[in-house]
């Protein structure tokens, strides 16, 4: 005898408005060719870019960091798409193949079956643009998502002006949106050398690159050929603070530091500029893959949490492949779309061949993943850049913009400002009193002290706030466990997120617990049932 | 990090499970200067109890009183911030929701409690997002919300300030039990002897329940709920109506949950993954339903938790009569709020052998006894057939 429980949620989960065979997520070198090499093969492909993202995305600093220095014309759509596909031509290409390309799209969820979520049809996306959100289901799911950008603190930087390399190039190159005049970049490794030069070639002043380290990383050549056209370098600099009138970024100050990051008395250089560009590293895209239960590990030579994968892309998810960046890269990585268009292929071909497509023995020879290299990751980095700024800065410079985390709140564990809460007991508590407890958990620390629960969903954040607790707790950042990646990844807002295609029975018989009757029987009145109803409520919608 | 070996002695009190039960179990008896060790397969309050609405108002309950009393001291108890606010404001969007906001206060009034009636202007005035489509709600002079997290912590840490311990990243696997007592809890690092042990495991609970040959039926479900950023904050934070649990927190997000939930089998004593569906939609559309002037706000985070019921979604919290040295509490899906209260009890339960504040007679697992093996199935309340391998991956 089976009864059933009208108010849980059997019979009512989703059906996808699609299903696709294939979905490839990101449009960049990778994701394009990916989708080209399984629609040839004849696999029905769906390609999501959330290219153009509209301008209330961008203010928030999602997906990259575009530090409020964002021309209106993002506002005009229709011409933000056009520049979008002029910028990419590949995406021509994935048309003339066949694929079905959706830009300004969002993928802001992934929901599959697992040991506490059961009655999933089929795996699916959570998908939007700026008005609605809807569901696709997929068989295979390829994840390119790129990278995203790292920023670190210093006094001044929640002023308008501080970008991220990520954003800095998405509103120089696809954009032609930067509303900045002069800009400072920070690190001299191939990406701070690129970032100065596209932002050059795009008419945009560079008053300087600030390295932290005694001598330029990158290139010599390039660095070479950047002073010839003008370009400063700061070498054994960091960045004392940004100054200008409220809100935004008109100079900064640097100081010459030591080999160790001190400061040096006396060294100190005001600058001219209008934005300040974080160019010391990227951080793979992982967030979907979090989602879908693909295993990740911490591999600092390829740039932090990556999936891992094998030979032909497939993560843990035996229907889930991973490509590109978000599968990890080197710093020189970024100089080579070759790799990133092999690994492409190579995935797209995999995923046609798990869904029966026909093997081309044209591509069986390449083997693109990228192995760790021997040298040190990114992080050493960081950290060295981290150790300057708090020797220049202090301790009482915000890491966390959205919530007013200080570097020193967030070590101390303190509750946060807000509650105005001051207890002898409360003041005897600090990172060393929970370590008491256990190994440092990132997740457990945001909570208590908010750094990383603000709107930006933690971008600008969530690597320093890691190196802060490494450091503080005596540590390594991969032995930290990964901090989780929640749904939506995009901040949508409630009527974009909200279902216009709610079934009736989800409707009909909504509860908000359980729906037992006697769980909230008085007690005192044994046997009488509060039964909450489930009747209809009328739906107001917000432009009514 | 973690001394193992130096925490494998044991307590007078073990403890398994560092819920908000069992933590405010632990932290009366440290109070009550009883040595105490609480044992969790993870961190503090990492499941339910850390991530739900956050509601305290149960005065329906048999420790509906002393939730009452308790909860405006507890911040001061306890040294550490809780984020306790008081009173709660129902919104209704039809007649029927209505009624049974109404239903809720005058079950409040009936203990004692003031209500008062609130017209759309009135509610409007106290909770300006509600739209044109309130017509009516409730200002409950009694109730609120707090912090789950925060208050986890807090019990954790007050617990701690007293001398009692807390082993993290601990599992509990077994219980020795000689001449008809139990002496010892089993776990992954070690054995930790006990004279009393309070079993307050959240869904693992009818697990170790049935080790002692106790039927204690509990059927876990998973629930979600979500966060926005954060908007200006409201007069009173505990507005909650339209099929949604939930508050405003003192930092301005609306945090919120309901709707249907999915009955799961929990692997083991492993840690569930927190895991959202697209009921995450559905959430966002009841939310802006009840709240319209805040349709434009920004949904930032969503998750899930785990929680466990018994076949009338009442609690069991008892201390067994063989082996005499046990006690079990469950709350039954409603534990946050009630953890002072409860809390208190088990204390009570553990040093007198009886709750001298409240008659806990209805609480009992004997109520169990003619529940069949297969009530699960009956009742409608079993795991999805396992279908997982469509969805979860396999080429299949």
């Amino acid at each position: 005898m089976r009864g059933t429980d009208p108010r849980s949620i059997a019979g009512k989960a989703p059906t996808p408005e699609r299903h696709v065979a294939l979905v490839v997520v990101g449009a960049g070198v990778t994701g394009i060719a990916a989708a080209i090499e399984a629609a040839r093969a004849g696999i029905e492909v769906m390609l999501i870019d959330e290219h153009p993202i509209d301008n209330d995305m961008m203010a928030m600093d999602a997906p990259l960091c575009f530090g409020q220095r964002i021309d209106p014309s993002v506002r005009n759509r229709a011409l933000m798409l056009e520049r979008v596909v002029e910028t990419n031509p590949g995406l021509a290409s994935a048309y003339e193949a066949g694929v079905d390309v959706q830009l300004g799209t969002y993928v802001w969820g992934a929901f599959v079956n697992g040991p506490t979520v059961q009655e999933l049809p089929a795996p699916m996306l959570g998908l939007a643009d700026d008005r609605r959100s809807w569901l696709v289901g997929y068989d295979r799911l390829i994840v390119a998502a790129g990278a995203r950008d790292v920023l670190l603190g210093f006094p001044g930087w929640e002023r308008a002006g501080t970008l991220g390399a990520g954003g800095a190039a998405a509103l120089l190159v696809r954009y032609r949106a930067l509303a900045a005049r002069r800009l400072v970049v920070l690190g001299s490794g191939a990406l701070g050398l690129q970032t100065a030069a596209l932002a050059l070639e795009h008419g945009v002043e560079v008053a300087g690159v600030v390295e932290v380290g005694a001598r330029v990383r990158g290139h010599a050549a390039t660095a070479t050929a950047l002073a010839e056209r003008g370009v400063s370098f700061y070498t054994a600099h960091t960045i004392h603070e940004a100054r200008g009138r409220t809100g935004e970024i008109e100079s900064v100050v640097l100081v010459a530091v030591d080999g160790t990051g001190k400061p040096i008395r006396g060294g100190l250089k005001e600058i001219a500029c209008d934005a300040v560009c974080w160019a010391i590293g990227l951080v793979p895209s992982v967030e979907l893959l979090h989602l879908v239960g693909a295993r990740l590990r911490f591999v600092s030579s390829l740039g932090g949490w990556v999936p891992e994968v094998d030979a032909r892309m497939r993560t843990s998810v035996p229907t889930v492949f991973a490509a590109g960046d978000c599968a990890g890269f080197h710093d020189g990585r970024l100089a080579t779309p070759d790799v990133a268009h092999a690994q492409g292929r190579w995935a797209g071909l995999a995923a046609a061949e798990s869904l029966g497509a026909r093997a081309r023995s044209e591509t069986q020879h390449e083997v693109p993943v990228v192995s760790p290299a021997p040298d040190t990751g990114p992080h050493a980095y960081w950290q060295a850049w981290l150790d300057s700024l708090i020797a220049a800065g202090g301790w009482e410079v915000n890491v966390c913009q959205c919530e007013e985390v200080t570097r020193r709140e967030l070590v101390e564990t303190k509750p946060p400002r807000y509650l105005k809460w001051d207890s002898p007991q409360m003041n005897a508590r600090r990172l060393a009193t929970l370590l008491r407890d256990g190994p440092v958990n990132q997740d457990q620390i945001k909570r208590l002290t908010r750094a990383g629960m603000g709107p930006c969903q933690s971008r600008r954040c969530r690597e320093q706030v890691g190196l802060l607790l490494a450091q503080a707790a005596g540590t390594t950042l991969d032995r930290i466990p990964l901090p989780t990646f929640r749904p939506p990844i995009r901040p949508l807002p409630l009527n974009v997120l909200w279902p216009a295609d709610e079934p009736a029975a989800m409707r009909d018989t909504w509860v908000s617990w359980f729906g037992i009757p006697t769980q909230f029987s008085p007690h005192w009145t044994a046997g009488m049932a509060v039964d909450e109803p489930t009747a209809h409520a009328r739906l107001i919608l917000s432009d009514e | 990090m973690m001394s193992a070996m130096a925490t494998t002695r044991g307590a007078a009190v073990v403890i398994v499970g560092g819920g908000v039960t069992g933590l405010s179990a632990g932290w009366w008896l440290a109070r009550a200067g009883v040595e105490v060790l609480v044992l969790d397969k993870g961190i503090v309050g990492w499941e339910a109890s850390g991530r739900n609405g956050g509601g305290a108002t149960h005065v329906y309950s048999p420790f509906g009183l002393e939730e009452q009393r308790l909860w405006p001291q507890m911040d001061e108890l306890l040294g550490y911030p809780t984020e306790y606010q008081p009173f709660r404001i129902g919104v209704a969007l039809s007649e029927t929701q209505l009624a049974l906001a109404r239903r809720w206060a005058e079950i409040g009034e009936s203990r004692g409690f003031r209500w008062e009636s609130l017209d759309r202007r009135q509610l409007k005035e106290l909770v300006p997002i509600v739209g044109d489509n309130a017509i009516g709600g409730t200002y409950l002079h009694f109730g609120g919300h707090a912090n789950p997290q925060r208050t986890v912590q807090a019990y954790a840490w007050a617990l701690q300030d007293l001398g009692g311990r807390i082993v993290q990243h601990t599992t509990a696997t077994g219980l020795t039990q000689r001449g008809g007592r139990v002496t010892a809890v089993e776990t992954t690092r070690g054995t930790f002897g006990a004279d009393v042990v309070v079993i307050a495991a959240g869904p693992q609970t009818g697990a170790f329940a049935e080790m002692l040959g106790a039927w204690l039926p509990l059927a876990p479900a998973r629930v979600e709920m979500i966060a926005t950023e954060p908007i200006p904050l409201m007069r009173v934070g505990g507005v909650a109506g339209n099929g949604l649990y939930g508050r405003q927190t003192l930092r301005g997000n609306l945090v919120y949950g309901g709707g249907p939930h999915e009955w799961i089998n929990v692997p083991d004593m492993a840690t569930p993954e927190h895991a959202n569906t697209p009921l995450v939609r559905n959430l966002a559309r009841r939310l802006a339903e009840l709240f319209p002037g805040a349709a434009h706000v920004r949904v930032i985070r969503a998750w899930s938790g785990l929680v466990e019921n018994t076949p009338d979604g009442l609690p069991v919290v008892e201390r067994l009569t063989r082996p005499d040295n046990v006690v079990i509490a469950t709350m039954s899906s409603v534990g946050f709020g009630l953890s002072p209260a409860v809390g208190r009890a088990v204390c009570e339960l553990v040093q007198h052998g009886r709750c001298q504040f409240a008659d806990l007679g209805a609480l009992a697992l004997a109520r169990f006894a003619d529940t069949p093996r297969d009530w699960r199935e009956r009742a409608g309340w079993a795991a999805a057939p396992t279908a997982v391998g469509a969805a979860v991956g396999g080429d299949g």
